[in-house]
């Protein structure tokens, strides 16, 4: 095909504002998809997919629609898949923007909006939903043009719901869209937009050709990483895998690398031939960095094999997951996990939950902290129990935050991101109603509970978005906690030095009410170094007998007894202190109830 | 062909009304169906004969309410059950009259169990209880004239807005009654009754003080010349020198082999233990086609027998004889509690089978959290 009649493009949204399903829309429309066939939301594979709303790996499926090949790229919905969305883009010379006629613009348009104009593609804004009664394609076509720069006029008001518009839709991708540009003549190069693990064939690269073109059987090379592979096949989705001969510069498709592994082929990189290699790379390969961890521990230790498996396995298909061994005192044999954001930890946990059956303790998250130990360098710590006593400097990850509120709720918004040490950089209006706050975030204020405050705080109308800005130093402390002189690894906290003695009072005082009553008292401490700067005591107790044995009933009494003991044995131990799970989890907790 | 089980347990479930913290085996009136319950009871001694020893060492009637029943059927029950050393009968205050008491005295009854449970009109009224306070004491002057001389009380503590000068005065009035024995129970309120629905409340607002309860009644007891010889009950030291533990109890406490008699009752015999059917009707229709009763049946394991062993007889202030009961014990769990002050090793006496090892006892401290020391220290 030449490149005049190639149309590559990408829909963005916000969540639920009708991505999933304008792209079956197309599939159906273009005949790609029989109506007898069409799933609801082909696109998305997974069954978690499905279930939560959002598309967590990109897929590009290709459609004819008037004499031209249009290849639909998919994007990530959500802010912790970031980049992927961005090479997803790169990907593209458009992209449809789809904006919920009841919602309008949300924090997320606003940020794939950028994201596009960075990459410079035509967008094609869209107003979706204009079937519901809520709906008011007026205002948010107006908020839409005023995002892209356009004029009302030009944004489509469609339903996808009922295939209202949609034609209109391909009609605009081929008009207003420009072809790709590209040299067919040109040595290789095409970029690696994402990357599926598939048990039988190894790595599935998701690719874009820009210059020259790839066949089957030639020798690969990843000029980033530098990992070096045949392509056993290439071809496309429309929408399953189709074989073809070669896919040349402008087309979209896959390459089967026979890799074992997707660390070893990263999304941004560049694929070129090995016989005829390009001189430089395509430009914005990113190694992406995990920033969120936390330590996962089987609830019973002798899972601890299956999780080791269960995580290798996701790995195999999640190369921005993150793992090594962790061994706590308290919480036994589990690993140290690094996740992207929140929404990754969240998903990674679900699917070691429900697709391999895992019983697992998640600690509270933590970001990861850059640290300059006396006299010596700088050092990544990803768990608070490691961080250094003695130290010179700590740097802590920011994000940029964007927050969409209506305009009666800019002020509970300020005043929760001024408790979490954020910094106002500006304000615009979105419409007359509707406001932008731009912050920044240390984003260690922003993993344990900051959505939520946010969503209670302004009645679930904010919408959040974030990119990570980079390292800044903070004057930060870890605080330890004891339970009867010794010290809890799993408990360990890095605050904001101004935090930390309400956050380590918080602490102590949610384990004092944890933490079962035992035979002596037990001492609960936050500690900063050897400073102990809150102390709780959980009072031994004075009586635990039932004074009743009647009549014989002895059964009844030793069912109770066992019951005791069935209780006991869910404890851990620390010390000489047995500690319910649930503890371990108390910093999760510390906002229930008490209003910061 | 004769058995070996020395214990006889009756239950007789009449009550005049049901108590709203009760939750044992009770039938409120059916005066009319008396004579056909003790009827069933005879016959299903007949049918257990054989279990029995040919000397019983106790018999215990409890209820429901004993005295509650048709004197007639009350005195041909106890005429017709086997003579024991001790024959105890359960009794409400308020039932308590000098022909009954001389009823008992006649049927080879020689210890009466008295449910006084709190000598203040305003918490008798929150337990549904129809005594009063002079009610108790009457009654002991009868059973007293009527020549009983091993009386014992029945307390409660931890009632809905019982305060510690309560439970006192409670203490007080009952020693001056000079009962041989006391047995002092916690209500307990269980989830889902209706008495929890009703005063769970103010349980929960009175359980920090609730704390101190028992300690309070052990100590006050003690002090006045009471044996603590079982975590919930108490004998006086006798004159004669008489052993005024409840032998019937003691028999649960030690593992004995018994046999219960009646609906709900429970029996163990031989590894093996058996609860009859609650249901009056059914327990009634088979037993007058000479049937036994319909019973949930449960064998006993060693294991399960020993750990019963451990946890009945932690609560006595005898020592447990550790070789009976070493393959239950946690080692480091039994050193731990030892550390705490919790759990002593004792020297076994000389005359105590088996002769070899020693024997564990809880101290006073080890006694008040008996069931969490029991829950550690069995494997």
């Amino acid at each position: 095909m030449d490149l005049d009649h190639i149309r590559n493009f990408s829909i963005i949204a916000h969540i639920d504002h009708g991505k999933s399903t304008l792209a079956d829309r197309i599939l159906e429309l273009t005949g790609t998809v029989s109506g007898r066939n069409m799933r609801a939301q082909v696109l998305d594979t997974m069954e978690l997919e499905r279930e939560r709303g959002i598309t967590i790996k990109a897929q590009a499926v290709r459609v004819s629609w008037k004499a031209h090949e249009l290849n639909l790229i998919d994007t990530p919905g959500h802010v912790d898949f970031t980049y992927e969305v961005s090479r997803s883009l790169q990907a593209c010379e458009g992209a449809v923007l789809v904006v919920d006629a009841a919602q309008g613009v949300e924090a997320q348009t606003v940020a794939n909006a950028y994201l596009a104009i960075e990459n410079n593609l035509e967008i094609v804004p869209v107003v979706n939903k204009i079937d519901l009664p809520q709906a008011d394609p007026d205002a948010s076509a107006a908020e839409l043009a005023e995002l892209v720069g356009g004029k009302p006029e030009d944004v489509l008001r469609i339903s996808a719901k009922t295939g209202d518009g949609v034609a209109e839709v391909l009609d605009a991708i081929v008009d207003r869209i420009p072809p790709p540009s590209g040299d067919a003549k040109a040595p290789p190069r095409a970029l690696v937009f994402d990357s599926s693990y598939d048990q039988y064939r190894g790595v599935v690269a998701f690719v874009r050709v820009v210059d020259g073109a790839f066949a089957a059987g030639e020798p690969l090379r990843a000029m980033a990483q530098g990992t070096r592979f045949e392509a056993e096949e290439v071809g496309f989705f429309a929408p399953t895998m189709k074989a073809a001969d070669t896919l040349g510069a402008g087309e979209v498709g896959y390459v089967i690398t026979g890799l074992k592994d997707v660390s070893r082929l990263r999304v941004g990189d560049t694929l070129t031939s090995e016989q005829r290699s390009a001189a430089e790379a395509l430009p914005g390969y990113k190694d992406v960095k995990p920033m969120v961890f936390a330590g996962l521990f089987p609830t019973d230790s002798d899972d601890y094999p299956d999780l080791r498996d269960a995580l290798e396995r996701l790995k195999l298909n999640d190369a921005a997951l993150f793992y090594e061994p962790e061994s706590s005192q308290a919480l036994g044999f589990g690993f140290r996990c690094g996740f992207l954001g929140l929404l990754h930890m969240e998903i990674v946990r679900e699917r070691l939950e429900r697709e391999f059956d895992l019983d697992l303790l998640v600690t509270a998250p933590n970001v990861a902290y850059r640290v300059l130990e006396r006299n010596a360098e700088w050092l990544e710590v990803h768990n608070p129990a490691e961080m250094p006593r003695e130290l010179d400097a700590v740097e802590e990850p920011y994000i940029r935050a964007s927050i969409i509120v209506p305009k009666d709720y800019v002020g509970p918004v300020m005043e929760l991101n001024n408790e979490r040490r954020g910094r106002f950089d500006h304000m615009e209006y979105l419409s007359p109603e509707r406001v932008l706050l731009a912050y920044e975030l240390p984003l260690a204020e922003i993993v344990l509970d900051y959505y939520d405050q946010l969503k209670s705080r302004t009645r679930g109308y904010a919408s959040f978005d974030y990119d990570v800005a980079g390292f800044r130093e903070g004057d930060l402390a870890r605080v330890d906690i004891l339970i009867a002189d010794e010290p809890v690894d799993a408990l360990s906290m890095i605050v904001h030095r101004e935090a930390a003695y309400s956050r380590g009072r918080a602490l102590v005082e949610r384990l004092r009410q944890e933490i079962p009553r035992q035979f002596f008292d037990v001492a609960v401490q936050a500690a900063i170094g050897s400073r102990v700067i809150a102390r709780e005591t959980v009072k031994a107790k004075r009586k635990d007998v039932l004074a009743k044995c009647y009549g014989g009933d002895i059964t009844r009494k030793r069912k109770l007894l066992e019951k005791q003991k069935a209780g006991k044995r869910r404890m851990k131990q620390v010390g000489a202190v047995e500690v319910p799970q649930e503890a371990f989890l108390a910093v999760l907790n510390l906002n229930d109830g008490t209003k910061r | 062909m004769t058995g070996s089980v020395r214990h006889l347990y009756v239950h007789l479930p009449f009550c005049a009304h049901r108590c709203g913290y009760c939750d044992f085996v009770t039938v409120v009136g059916r005066r009319g169906q008396h004579a056909a319950y003790v009827d069933g009871l005879l016959a299903e001694l007949e049918l257990e004969r054989a279990v029995l020893a040919p000397e019983l060492e106790t018999v215990f009637l409890g209820g429901g309410t004993p005295t509650f029943t048709q004197p007639r059927e009350l005195e041909r029950l106890l005429g017709a059950l086997p003579p024991a050393a001790e024959v105890t009968v359960e009794a409400n205050p308020e039932t308590v009259t000098p022909a009954l008491a001389a009823l008992l005295r006649r049927t080879g009854v020689n210890r009466v169990s008295l449910g006084a449970q709190t000598f203040q009109p305003r918490l008798l009224g929150v337990l549904d209880r129809v005594a009063g306070p002079d009610d108790v004491r009457v009654a002991v002057y009868h059973l007293l004239d009527a020549g009983f001389d091993n009386i014992s009380l029945d307390l409660i503590y931890g009632i809905p807005g019982q305060e510690p000068s309560d439970l006192a005065a409670d203490i007080e009035e009952a020693l001056a009654l000079r009962p041989e024995h006391l047995s002092c129970y916690e209500l307990e309120a269980k989830p889902g009754t209706r008495f929890t629905h009703g005063h769970g409340e103010e349980l929960r607002r009175q359980a920090e003080a609730m704390e101190g309860y028992f300690e309070c009644v052990v100590e006050t007891l003690v002090a006045a010349g009471y044996r603590w010889y079982e975590t919930a009950n108490f004998c006086r030291a006798d004159a004669a020198e008489r052993d005024l533990r409840s032998r019937h109890n003691l028999a649960y406490w030690r593992g004995r082999d018994y046999l219960g008699l009646g609906i709900g009752a429970v029996s163990t015999v031989r590894g093996r233990r058996w609860r009859t059917t609650p249901r009056l009707g059914a327990y009634l229709g088979a037993l007058s086609e000479g049937r036994n009763p319909v019973r949930e049946y449960e064998p006993l394991a060693d294991a399960v027998r020993r750990e019963e062993r451990v946890m009945l007889g932690l609560r006595l202030d005898e020592p447990l004889p550790v070789a009976t009961v070493a393959g239950s014990l946690d080692a480091h769990a039994l050193a731990r509690l030892e550390r705490l002050g919790l759990v002593r090793h004792v020297p076994l006496a000389d005359d105590d089978p088996p002769a070899a090892g020693d024997a564990l006892i809880l101290t006073t401290r080890g006694r008040l959290l008996g069931d969490a020391v029991t829950a550690d220290l069995v494997t």
